[in-house]
């Protein structure tokens, strides 16, 4: 499409099939990459993208089509295969050693005998000039997730690529941090390069890239000029209709109402080596409000939800208060018998057992709360009344499956999340606490469990959201709090927060002095 | 061409049933092969391995047969029942070999100590304490898994040779029967220590069996229809999530280690209690480690054990004919069941994937291309 007249595409891939099973990955997939072009991949979760990605870094085989690199026919075998042709990857999930220094992660990948001191010069020379700025002999568990990526970044440009693949590299940054790779990116392109970058933010691709390829349910849907659409054509090309938008109704003397959450200075002492110790955090959930808990993955929110769920109890029993009562020393289950509702980050392992069915996987979760409707005496499980509260909330949330009673892997992301919160809101709990409502659910199953989490709220239940997606916080919340390095700062109305705001207090900015320019670090 | 296996979305009910049986023809090959080349007919081997012990089901001249494997099968299904909740909980209980040992000498304790002691009391109380003593040496290892995070496979291996050679200075030394020329071993038991035979008339087959019956349904029940079966298997299957559920990690540790325990100790006094009628130094033939295999051809459902415990008595039979009939080494037994315990994980695989052979290379277009 775009670099025409400058001998051939750096990539062009024709007709590339990748089949699962039954399943068509990616069928009959075309994409052009010119040089010096930022071409965007959009689409939802599951819609393919990383299988190309995949088949374009040589860690999957396709079935059929072919690649052209420059213009002739490759075949790539391996990952390495594709590094020596020039194609160099940065993974959403980071394949980092947590004890090494970042010199020594990036000497792991490189296969010559290059001394580590040649290593960090030249790392911490490029990264100064692409604006990264990152110090080579820093431990890889004490940095930042931002900083991780800078690690991961200059590994791939030390290679040298022609082509380089970001996977949702801002998922994981802080605007601030986002303007900063944007920088780089914009660089890389004045100098030739080729970025092929996956997203489903389509603000940051509108402003960014020069093509996009949109693709869903394993096939391109469309060729286009990102900066010639709005986010709501481009949305509706992902998706295939259009997407409700989540409703939410202000309401008048939230302040007085009852708190029914409460969190009184919480403490907690790092469990390992790279954890994060949770200082001093205290909030209050009221009665019909949803407080949402912003944050860069990895600043204390997975030990924070462990903490406020009762997996992980607190010595001091006025710590953790549910409805009024101290609960600190309960477990999970005392806390859930006072009424509230957990759902964790991870789906498959942590919320759900992977090879249990969805019955099973309702009972986990409720035996004790139902007691009465599930267990006959003598602790026998009463299948009858399991299976029908499970088809229940199968039918009130939508969940898409095959067969009356699946194992939860079966299930898709977005129908097993729909699941675990269904399972949840099936109860009415009085307070629920939800760690990354929609993490890696399509757009219309996030659509449906944002205003259910609403709902909830609005009929007199208190709702805290951890999130990492900022849009969904603030179409969700009242109130705003930020995560920060075991820190939790003061809620900001929602009237009152703004992305800034938020975003600086995300890098690390001192509660309080939002509006001070603090360099992320 | 390539073999490679893919991993099935859902496991294949058709594979979790067929999989033993595949694994027993497996080894049946895999056995008949090892005969050929010991230089015996394969066919007779396994003619005497199989066949010729179960004689007794249409030969009533021959039905003490039956009743030597019930004698052999019942220790192997008590122990492999409580494995079956070890290992369905993901406690690697291996020790069961001294759990059994330990069993039988702390249920011992009244008939050898006490032989004056002569009531009907005597018999319940040394199957509760060889339960006990059963339990108790699970707990250790149980024990330093809670407080050490020891691995439970180390710790409870070793503590079986401890048992086994504590037993054997027992019964040479302070427990030896003084007119017992010398040899190593109590006192025999009195009546009121042994347990009665079910069918006195046919076969020495004793109520061990029953007992092993009873534990299979009562464990297959616990498993399958009630809150703490479930808890077994979230814990097992998914640790996390069974803490999400509001489960405890170490007090399924201990439980299990306590439940299998207790089982192998009662098998244990049972042995001892029942065909033995005394303690010696020899008095279990490896079944603590053979119901390993046991629990694993059962696909660790205690009813499955059933029927995988019988087969693997059939196999301690075998190699006592095919020793007396062909002159096969009684090493052959041991052969037989590390081969099937083999076939049987592995066959297990089939369960979770399936094999894919890949003769063509996937892509069409573009072979010729370099790979710079």
């Amino acid at each position: 499409m775009s670099a025409d007249g400058n001998g051939p595409n750096l990539l062009e891939v024709r007709g590339l099939t990748k089949i699962f099973g039954s399943l068509k990955a990616c069928d009959n997939v075309d994409l052009t990459v010119g040089k010096g072009e930022i071409h965007a991949l959009l689409g939802e979760n599951g819609a393919g993208k990383s299988t190309l990605v995949k088949m374009l870094f040589g860690s999957l085989e396709p079935y059929s089509g072919e690649i052209c690199w420059n213009g002739a026919p490759v075949r790539i075998g391996s990952p390495s295969a594709a590094k020596k042709l020039g194609i160099g990857m940065v993974f959403q999930h980071f394949s980092l050693f947590e004890a090494l220094s970042a010199a020594e992660n990036i000497a792991l990948s490189l296969d010559d005998q290059t001394p580590i001191s040649t290593i960090a010069a030249k790392a911490q020379a490029l990264s100064y000039s692409y604006g990264l700025p990152l110090d080579p002999y820093s431990v890889v568990g004490d940095l930042s997730v931002g900083e991780r990526q800078r690690i991961e970044i200059i590994r791939c440009l030390l290679q040298k690529p022609e082509l380089i693949i970001l996977d949702e590299p801002t998922s994981v940054l802080t605007p601030q941090e986002a303007d900063k790779l944007f920088e780089t990116l914009e660089r890389l392109r004045s100098e030739g390069k080729s970025i092929l970058y996956i997203s489903h933010r389509l603000e940051e691709v509108k402003r960014m890239c020069d093509g996009a390829t949109v693709m869903r349910h394993g096939k391109v849907v469309g060729h286009t000029d990102p900066r010639k659409e709005t986010a709501a054509s481009l949305a509706r090309m992902m998706v295939g209709s259009e997407v409700h938008a989540v409703v939410r109704d202000a309401v008048e003397g939230m302040d007085k109402a009852e708190p029914l959450l409460e969190i009184r200075n919480l403490n907690r002492k790092p469990a390992t080596p790279f954890s994060t110790p949770l200082k001093h955090i205290s909030l209050n959930v009221r009665a019909g409000e949803v407080i949402g808990i912003a944050g860069v993955a990895g600043n204390g929110q997975g030990e924070f939800f462990e903490a406020v769920s009762g997996e992980v109890t607190q010595q001091d029993a006025g710590t953790i208060r549910i409805r009024g009562k101290d609960c600190g020393r309960l477990g999970i289950t005392g806390r859930r018998l006072l009424g509230a509702a957990f759902v964790p980050e991870e789906r498959l392992g942590h919320g759900a057992a992977p090879r249990m069915k969805l019955s099973e996987n309702l009972f986990l979760s409720r035996y004790a709360t139902d007691r009465k409707a599930f267990l006959a005496p003598g602790g026998i499980i009463k299948e009858g009344a399991i299976d029908s509260a499970t088809q229940r909330i199968i039918e009130e949330m939508d969940v898409r499956k095959s067969g009356r009673d699946p194992e939860a892997a079966a299930l898709s992301g977005g129908n097993l999340q729909k699941f675990i919160v269904g399972r949840e809101l099936d109860r009415r709990p009085t307070v629920m606490v939800v760690n990354q409502p929609t993490w890696g659910v399509d757009a219309g199953a996030a659509a449906k469990i944002r205003q259910s989490l609403i709902e909830l709220a609005r009929s007199g239940s208190a709702v805290l959201v951890i999130s990492q997606d900022l849009d969904e916080l603030f179409e969700i919340s009242d109130a705003i709090a930020v995560m920060h390095n075991g820190s939790l700062s003061n809620p900001l109305l929602r009237a009152e927060a703004t992305f800034e705001k938020i975003g600086l207090l995300m890098g690390g900015a001192e509660p309080g002095h939002a509006d001070h320019t603090v360099e992320v670090v | 061409m390539r073999i490679e296996l893919v991993k099935r979305p859902q496991h294949s009910a058709l594979f979790c049933a067929l999989s033993p049986f595949l694994a027993l023809g497996l080894t049946l090959v895999a056995g008949a092969i090892m005969f050929s080349l010991l230089g015996k007919n394969p066919f007779h081997a396994l003619y005497y391995y199989f066949i010729d012990p179960l004689t007794g089901i249409w030969d009533p001249g021959n039905r003490w047969q039956l009743h030597e494997l019930a004698i052999k099968a019942a220790p192997l299904i008590l122990i492999a029942v409580g494995l079956s909740v070890c290992y369905m909980s993901n406690n690697w209980n291996i020790g069961a070999e001294g759990q059994f040992i330990a069993g039988a000498v702390v249920g011992s304790i009244i008939p050898v100590l006490l032989p004056g002691f002569q009531s009907w009391i005597v018999l319940p109380l040394m199957l509760l304490l060889g339960m006990a003593g059963g339990a108790a040496y699970g707990a250790i290892p149980a024990f330093f898994k809670v407080r050490f995070n020891t691995n439970e496979i180390l710790t409870s291996l070793m503590l079986v040779y401890v048992a086994q050679l504590f037993n054997d200075w027992l019964v040479r030394g302070i427990w030896r029967n003084p007119e017992g020329m010398s040899f190593p071993g109590t006192i025999r038991f009195s009546e009121y220590a042994i347990l009665p035979q079910i069918w006195p008339d046919s076969g020495r087959a004793h109520w061990g069996f029953v007992f092993a019956l009873v534990a299979a349904v009562a464990v297959w029940f616990m498993m399958s229809k009630t809150l703490k079966g479930f808890e077994v298997k979230v814990l097992g299957q998914s640790p996390r999530a069974g803490r999400f559920a509001g489960f405890s990690q170490a007090r399924m540790v201990f439980f299990a280690f306590l439940l299998s325990g207790a089982l192998a100790g009662l098998a244990g006094i049972c042995e001892v209690a029942g065909p033995i009628e005394h303690l010696n130094e020899k008095i279990s033939i490896g079944y603590g480690f053979t119901a390993i295999i046991v629990a694993f051809l059962g696909r660790l459902n205690p009813l499955g054990i059933v029927a995988a415990g019988l087969i693997l008595a059939l196999t301690y039979l075998g190699g006592e004919s095919a020793q007396i009939a062909i002159g096969v080494s009684d090493k052959a037994v041991r052969a037989f069941q590390g081969m099937l315990l083999f076939f049987v994980l592995a066959c297990d695989t089939l369960i979770h994937y399936r094999v894919r052979i890949i003769r063509a290379p996937a892509v069409k277009t573009g072979e010729a291309a370099q790979n710079a």
